[in-house]
């Protein structure tokens, strides 16, 4: 298989890639990794006329924490990057548990983050832990820069806000007040294969008490779910078994899966439900450990 | 030498995009003009005739057309040979020099780390590119980072037996 007959070109700088982007006219698409793009476009399902390369553009591979707390994620830093920081680890648990479930180790050599989170995929795992964080992307056009929470950002399967000629350089985690926990669980049926159901939970802990909660859902709806009730109902108490037990279950209610070859809906709801559970039993063993 | 699609070749001069490329695969720099929609995997097998290195699913699952794009592994089938363009390929014709094999080709020989070898390529170079960073892995490590590599005759037992193999015979010879 091979794509059809495209346009190539790979600028130095952003600006040059939006001018692309913008005489492309709509019928332009950004090549940074290309492990979903590629595929898509070998296998027909996409045709653009133009290929904007941006892997030639400098300082766009980085991950930081900034001084107040933020943490950045460029459009060119891989997935393997990720799995092997130590500043994640450090940082952003949900995200540490995510980056070595992506995919396989040889598509983590070149997938990106930013990629991945807007390809949209609602099989995506960087979604789901975006979604839990509160995370943002920038996005660049011609008349400048843009910041959109993640949960705006996806409109829906393969779909995101970004206009034809912005390209998202950056992916924002909001600073935490308190102390942050997380974890990502997926179940699939070997590496590399889309998820049956995966599961992103991002907390932050104030003493024992959650003082912020987000859970994101992977494969079981028409995009990422963001399990807002069951997060919510986490929020201003301690991880009691009662509070694990209903957020799971409120979490399992807000999953929308279809019956396919991976599984029944009923099977990926329990899915669900023992994943919220098991992260957030794990982390209240950690905590206690810590403490 | 002409690495275009022979498909392309009814066009009439100037409708088809062209770029000149300098890829150096397995240390000799090759220079071609190609279409961008050229895979590397294609500018490898009928371009340069490197025929080692397989095409399997062709949808980036199996891991038999795994390179090494500056040292990482690759799957070729999913990189655009414009985008290798500057950069450094190995393939397994890279692997051995003309009196000696590679150690993990010398493990695969000794372990039976093969059948059908389709996989094969594949496999010794993501287990290369993992030697490289981590000489002392353990079993778990192995079959970790051969996880984007498919094998659907050995059930990996002996791929893995393989890749202890030369990882010992490579820190032996570091140690000499």
């Amino acid at each position: 298989m091979y794509p059809s007959r495209f346009n190539y070109e790979s600028p130095k700088t952003i600006e040059e890639a939006i001018a692309l982007l913008t005489k492309g006219n709509g019928e332009a698409k950004i090549l940074a990794g290309g492990m979903s793009l590629i595929p898509m476009m070998k296998l027909r399902f996409a045709s653009p006329e133009m290929l904007v390369d941006i892997n030639n553009i400098p300082n766009l591979n980085y991950h930081r924490v900034d001084a107040d707390g933020t943490f950045h994620i460029g459009a060119l830093c891989r997935h393997s990057d990720l799995e092997k920081s130590s500043i994640l680890a450090q940082h952003q648990p949900t995200l540490a548990a995510t980056a070595p479930l992506v995919a396989d180790p040889i598509v983590r050599n070149r997938g990106t983050f930013v990629g991945s989170v807007c390809h949209a995929d609602p099989q995506g795992d960087w979604a789901s832990a975006m979604i839990a964080l509160d995370g943002m992307i920038v996005a660049q056009g011609p008349k400048g820069r843009r910041t959109i929470a993640v949960r705006d950002f996806v409109t829906g399967p393969f779909q995101n806000v970004l206009a034809s000629n912005e390209i998202a350089i950056e992916a924002i985690i909001p600073a935490t007040t308190g102390t942050r926990f997380g974890g990502y669980l997926k179940l699939e049926r070997r590496i590399g294969d889309f998820a049956t159901a995966g599961v992103a939970v991002a907390l932050e802990l104030s003493g024992s008490s959650v003082i912020r909660a987000g859970i994101g859902l992977t494969g079981v709806g028409s995009s990422t779910v963001n399990a807002t009730d069951a997060a919510q109902s986490l929020v201003g108490s301690p991880l009691t078994s009662e509070a694990i037990e209903r957020a799971a279950d409120l979490a399992a209610q807000a999953a929308q899966p279809r019956s396919d070859h991976r599984g029944s809906a009923a099977y990926k709801k329990q899915v669900v439900r023992t994943f919220v559970a098991r992260i957030l039993t794990e982390i209240n063993s950690t905590k206690t450990k810590a403490a | 030498m002409t690495s275009l699609y022979e498909e392309v070749r009814g066009d009439q001069p100037g409708e088809v995009p062209v770029r000149r490329v300098s890829i150096r695969v397995n240390g000799v720099n090759r220079t071609a003009d190609i279409e961008p929609r050229l895979l590397l995997a294609h500018f490898i097998r009928q371009g340069l005739r490197l025929t080692g290195t397989h095409v399997g699913c062709d949808t980036t699952n199996c891991g038999a057309c795994t390179v090494l794009l500056d040292g990482k592994p690759a799957k070729s089938c999913t990189v655009l040979a414009v985008q290798a363009d500057g950069h450094d390929v190995m393939t397994v014709e890279g692997m051995a020099t003309a009196s000696e094999l590679d150690p993990i080709q010398e493990g695969f020989k000794d372990e039976h780390g093969l059948q059908c070898g389709f996989c094969t390529p594949g496999m010794m170079l993501s287990a290369k590119a993992l030697l490289e960073e981590n000489p002392n892995p353990t079993e778990d490590e192995i079959r970790w980072a051969l996880s984007g590599n498919l094998c659907r005759c050995t059930g990996y037992q002996n791929i893995v037996k393989a890749v202890l193999w030369a990882a010992e015979k490579m820190r032996a010879q570091a140690g000499k």
